[in-house]
């Protein structure tokens, strides 16, 4: 895909992220934080791309850390959101 | 035509197709965060995205090595699930401060990675996979050590108050300098792993010098920023990597941590830039505090609080991060249920900078059965204070401080507030009469309809409730 391809999906990207949280309200800015938090964790397919044709100590290295912190940030961050969103809840 | 499904699924076309469906999820998925009622539906629906997108990637041909992947991801649940189960609620900003962090180095480590790759392979990367990687390497690192530092202070392992060295602004510039004057040497030409690694450790310097000098009132602004930037990283990364599902998400976030940041800046009526000089929770005398002379302030019990309470038509309960450090939580909801049971009607006041990071307080009432369609944001309740027989402060004060709405010098001038001083009668509940966090007096504590009970926030509430069980 060529550079200016893919500016085009990250502007617009951009837009739409500001018009859908823009509606989220206040009470839920901490899970939506964790959340997001959680879904940029999706460097992790980075390190899976690399270390492939990675060779050598160092740079398997590199990719096996990228992919721990990646997959810490992902399971952790959708899980403690689980746990706060199951809180809120109206009262029966 | 495909001979084999192994064929079919390797196919690129089909693995973009899957990323467009992950993108797509997490999209969705923001969109039901949008009521308490289908957020943590909506928060599934992005982990289905997520393993999507991660089931796509390992059906790419050129990705291998299943064993170091495996280590990887076993490693990474291995910390990630005891951390994210045991957490305490109030403990949340650092956790997520922490989730932030491994995330920005995990854009350092790939984007370093990616880098010796091309370089292993005889040249440095193309110019449009190249700035991309320069770009996720400053900020990811940033974000990393940054991240960290934000956990630290509130973990309470490093001091709360800004620390600063003489001419902080101007090494932070240097540091910026070298990270930006490095990246330029590498773009130009310069194929060296030497620079590289020094754009990594000036960056990391930085990320350590911004976070240190701010004060542990303004950590809110903080970790929406460093969210923001982590999420920018990884769609840096994503660029460089050629990843539609990458370059989507991570602008995603980026454009929900910048909305948080501005939100949070305009809470406290305080520039991102000002903040980020620092030095405004530092304490000391800042203007309005000293006066010299003492005001009288009317002192009240227990059993006068209760009386009050029990006998209004609406209280409205202001919370603040005193309420959260004293666990006072449980206790502020059982007073609540104990006045509702006598008809009593009760609501929340929530302040936008009321915790450690947005939407803090709300998850900490929500953690203590509090339904959410009682907790009230500032707008929402301001207009119903003067129909508000009693507002009961508890832990708060900046948040409640009149001055900020009235007096035109006062350094917190501008800042919007709980009107609670509009309320029938006030009741505050304090430790003591030190000021608060910023350090300025607050005319809401001398007023004539406000009344203060002393004492730790939960001891009081258990007396009030106590009292109130005995009406």
């Amino acid at each position: 895909m060529d550079l200016l391809t893919e500016l085009t999906i990250l502007v617009l990207a951009a837009f739409v992220g500001f018009e859908v949280i823009s509606k989220v309200p206040n009470t839920l800015h901490t899970p939506l934080m964790s959340a997001t938090n959680a879904i940029h964790g999706i460097v992790l397919l980075g390190g899976l791309y690399l270390v492939g044709p990675a060779d050598g100590f160092v740079d398997e290295l590199l990719c096996v850390i990228a992919i721990a912190f990646g997959t810490i940030n992902v399971v952790g961050g959708f899980l403690v959101t689980d746990r706060m969103l199951h809180m809120f809840r109206r009262r029966d | 035509m495909y001979t084999t499904t192994a064929s079919f699924l390797q196919d690129p076309d089909f693995i973009r197709s899957l990323y467009i469906v992950a993108f797509s999820l997490f999209i969705y998925a923001l969109h039901e965060m949008n009521h308490p009622r289908t957020a943590r539906r909506g928060n599934m629906i992005g982990a289905v995205g997520m393993a999507i997108a991660v089931v796509a990637t390992l059906l790419i041909e050129s990705v291998g090595d299943y064993g170091l992947i495996a280590l990887g991801v076993a490693i990474g649940t291995a910390v990630g699930v005891p951390a994210a189960r045991s957490v305490k609620m109030t403990a949340m900003p650092q956790m997520v401060a922490l989730f932030n962090g491994v995330g920005g180095g995990a854009v350092a480590l790939i984007s370093w990675a990616e880098y010796r790759e091309a370089l292993e392979l005889g040249a440095n990367p193309e110019l449009d996979a190249l700035i991309p990687i320069l770009f996720a390497a400053i900020i990811g690192s940033v974000s990393f050590w940054g991240s960290n530092i934000a956990f630290g202070k509130l973990q309470e392992i490093l001091p709360g108050r800004p620390i600063q060295l003489p001419g902080q602004q101007f090494i932070n510039i240097g540091l910026l300098a070298v990270c930006v004057g490095c990246a330029a040497a590498i773009a130009s030409g310069t194929e060296s792993e030497g620079l590289f690694i020094v754009i990594l450790v000036a960056a990391a310097i930085l990320g350590n010098m911004f976070v240190l000098p701010i004060g542990g009132a303004d950590m809110p602004v903080v970790i929406s920023l460093l969210n923001a930037f982590t999420g920018l990283s990884a769609a840096a990364a994503g660029l460089a990597l050629d990843n539609v599902a990458l370059i989507v998400a991570g602008m995603l976030v980026g454009a929900s941590g910048s909305i948080l940041t501005m939100l949070m800046a305009e809470a406290m009526n305080r520039s991102i830039l000002n903040i980020f000089k620092g030095g405004f929770g530092g304490g000391g005398a800042a203007p309005g505090a000293g006066d010299g002379e003492e005001k009288p302030v009317r002192s009240t019990d227990a059993a006068d609080v209760a009386i009050q309470l029990a006998y209004a038509r609406k209280v409205v309960v202001a919370p603040g991060y005193g309420l959260a450090v004293a666990q006072a939580q449980h206790t502020v909801r059982d007073l609540a249920d104990e006045l509702e049971k006598r008809g009593v009607e009760v609501r929340y006041a929530i302040h936008p900078v009321a915790g450690r990071m947005p939407g803090h307080m709300n998850v900490l009432l929500a953690e203590a059965d509090v339904p959410y369609d009682h907790l009230k944001e500032m707008d929402e309740i301001n207009p119903e204070f003067p129909q508000t027989d009693v507002a009961l402060v508890i832990g708060a004060n900046d948040v409640t401080n009149p001055a900020a709405r009235d007096v035109a010098d006062s350094p917190i001038y501008g800042m919007p507030i709980l009107d609670v001083d509009k309320a029938a009668s006030v009741i505050v509940l304090k430790r003591s009469m030190n000021t608060g966090f910023a350090g300025i007096d607050n005319p809401l504590f001398y007023a004539e309809n406000t009344s203060l009970l002393f004492g730790d926030a939960k001891e009081s509430v258990q007396k009030v409730l106590k009292e109130v069980e005995n009406l």
